[in-house]
């Protein structure tokens, strides 16, 4: 069993697919009268985050409080990170205090990766900077396998900024492992030349979303994110939204079957219409759900025995 | 070529295995709990069988459907997966979790009846007592084991035994069922040779 999860790449096949498997016997639970698991009882899982975060945060903080763990939560605004003090000594502080695991998001790619070297627990990257996000990729894959029934053979199309997006990185790595082929769909100037060679063979690239819509079972809207609107990657945000925004008559273009998938927070408007996401193929409700079942069993995994 | 020393001055010991219950001798066992459950439960109105996986999940499936047929009475089958109550989850590599399912009416109210193969320590039934308190409330709580081996560490006993078999710690038992490994048997590993 792995010891942190970093990255999507970190997941065998047959890990990713255990982790789906324990994420759906821990959806379960949230339908039970009492929503409790003892298995991490005595553990204590620290939320250290650097950046701001609602749903990350409270999905991973409602997960370990769900396998009985006890929650430290350290936002970088109010601590002594505003005085200066380093990751490094932050870190070592929540290692004397005997943190299990650490869930770390930073806006510095690459954090978690020193982070686990420095302590002892676990560490779960819940996003670093513009490189990767796995347990929200494991989340889409989750609900791509509750909507779709399978993933191996799922064509989806990943559409936006993916160059600053953390989560189309992870999801090309796991979807690419689990048997899914992805389609990066995004101006020119948001998508970078060597991603998909560089992630994983087989991933391709369009510039050009009308014509790749009836061709998939998956459409994932990535959110533009607007403080990077001035930086001219495209002329202005209508002319982003009709070229890459989804709306009603570009949804009707999809095959019956296919679903509309967004991470969170939508800028309804503009890569999303209302329409889109309230419709019924929209998942991005359940996303939320079933990110709280995912994390849980990506902690009791991590936590739940004695991996050392 | 010679032999290596140690194959010439005594041969390997094998491990002693002794057939307990043979695969008629199974079915019987498990007719004789199926009556017992019967006159103990005044036909076994209001109650449920649930399984602790692997091996207590077919048989509870075997219990009511043997029921069924000498009382025409339906009782209904669930499995209840005890992975994450288990008190040595740490002392092991991370288990896998499997499914826990109630039959469609639920437990709340009913007599429930815990079905597994083998009770040993006890430690498992504590924690299929732990799990079911938070899928709901049962009336009473019972079970019913295949064999009991004894060594118990935990104050429970069962209700209902197929067979009693006294054995040394340094023995173990193994049933196999033909729902999951092929055949009905119960074997004692181990014990002294004959």
């Amino acid at each position: 069993m792995i010891r942190h999860l970093l990255s999507g790449a970190d997941l065998d096949a047959d890990t990713a697919t255990e982790i789906l498997d324990t994420a759906a016997e821990m959806a379960t639970v949230a339908g039970r009268e009492i929503k409790k698991l003892p298995a991490l009882r005595g553990r204590t899982v620290v939320n250290l985050f650097y950046e701001d975060s609602t749903r990350t945060r409270i999905s991973f903080e409602a997960a370990a409080k769900r396998l009985s763990a006890d929650v430290i939560n350290f936002s970088a605004k109010g601590s002594s990170v505003t005085k200066g003090e380093s990751l490094k000594d932050t870190a070592l502080t929540l290692q004397a205090m005997g943190a299990d695991a650490v869930v770390v998001r930073h806006p510095a790619s690459g954090a978690p990766h020193r982070l686990a070297n420095w302590v002892d627990g676990s560490v779960v990257n819940a996003g670093d900077g513009t490189h990767e996000h796995p347990t929200q990729a494991l989340l889409d894959a989750y609900t791509m396998r509750a909507r779709l029934g399978r993933l191996a053979g799922l064509s989806v199309a990943v559409v936006g900024d993916v160059l600053h997006s953390r989560v189309a990185r992870s999801n090309v790595l796991l979807l690419s492992t689990l048997g899914a082929k992805v389609t990066l769909v995004g101006p020119p100037t948001l998508i970078p030349v060597d991603i998909a060679a560089a992630l994983a063979p087989g991933t391709d690239v369009s510039y050009d979303l009308d014509s790749v819509l009836p061709n998939v079972d998956v459409v994932m809207m990535l959110r533009v994110q607007r403080e990077r609107m001035n930086d001219s990657y495209f002329p202005s945000a209508r002319e982003y939204a009709r070229r890459y925004g989804l709306d009603g008559p570009r949804m009707r273009r999809l095959p019956a079957h296919a679903i509309v998938m967004h991470p969170g927070p939508m800028n309804r408007g503009m890569e999303i219409t209302p329409e889109v996401a309230d419709s019924p193929r929209s998942t991005i409700v359940e996303q939320v759900t079933n990110g709280v079942s995912v994390r849980m069993a990506v902690l009791y995994l991590l936590l739940g025995g004695n991996n050392r | 070529m010679a032999y290596p020393p140690a194959a010439r001055s005594s041969p390997p010991r094998q491990p002693s295995v002794k057939v307990i219950l043979a695969s008629a001798d199974v079915q019987r066992v498990v007719d004789r709990i199926a009556h017992q459950i019967l006159e103990k439960t005044q036909g076994a109105a209001d109650t449920v069988l649930l399984g602790i996986p692997t091996r207590g999940v077919p048989l509870a499936r075997r219990l009511s459907a043997r029921i069924s047929t000498f009382e025409d009475v339906a009782v209904p089958v669930g499995v209840l997966d005890i992975t994450l109550y288990r008190d040595d989850l740490r002392r092991h590599a991370t288990r896998a979790v499997g499914p826990t399912e109630l039959p469609p009416g639920g437990i709340d109210g009913k007599r429930v009846i815990l079905v597994d193969d083998v009770l040993f320590s006890g430690r498992t039934v504590r924690a299929a007592l732990d799990a079911l308190n938070d899928v709901g409330r049962p009336s009473s709580v019972q079970l019913a084991v295949l064999v009991d081996r004894g060594h118990r560490e935990l104050p429970i006993r069962a209700d209902y035994v197929g067979k009693n078999i006294p054995t040394s710690l340094a023995e173990s038992v193994k049933v196999t069922l033909a729902e999951t490994d092929g055949t009905d048997e119960v074997k004692l590993y181990g014990g002294p040779t004959a």
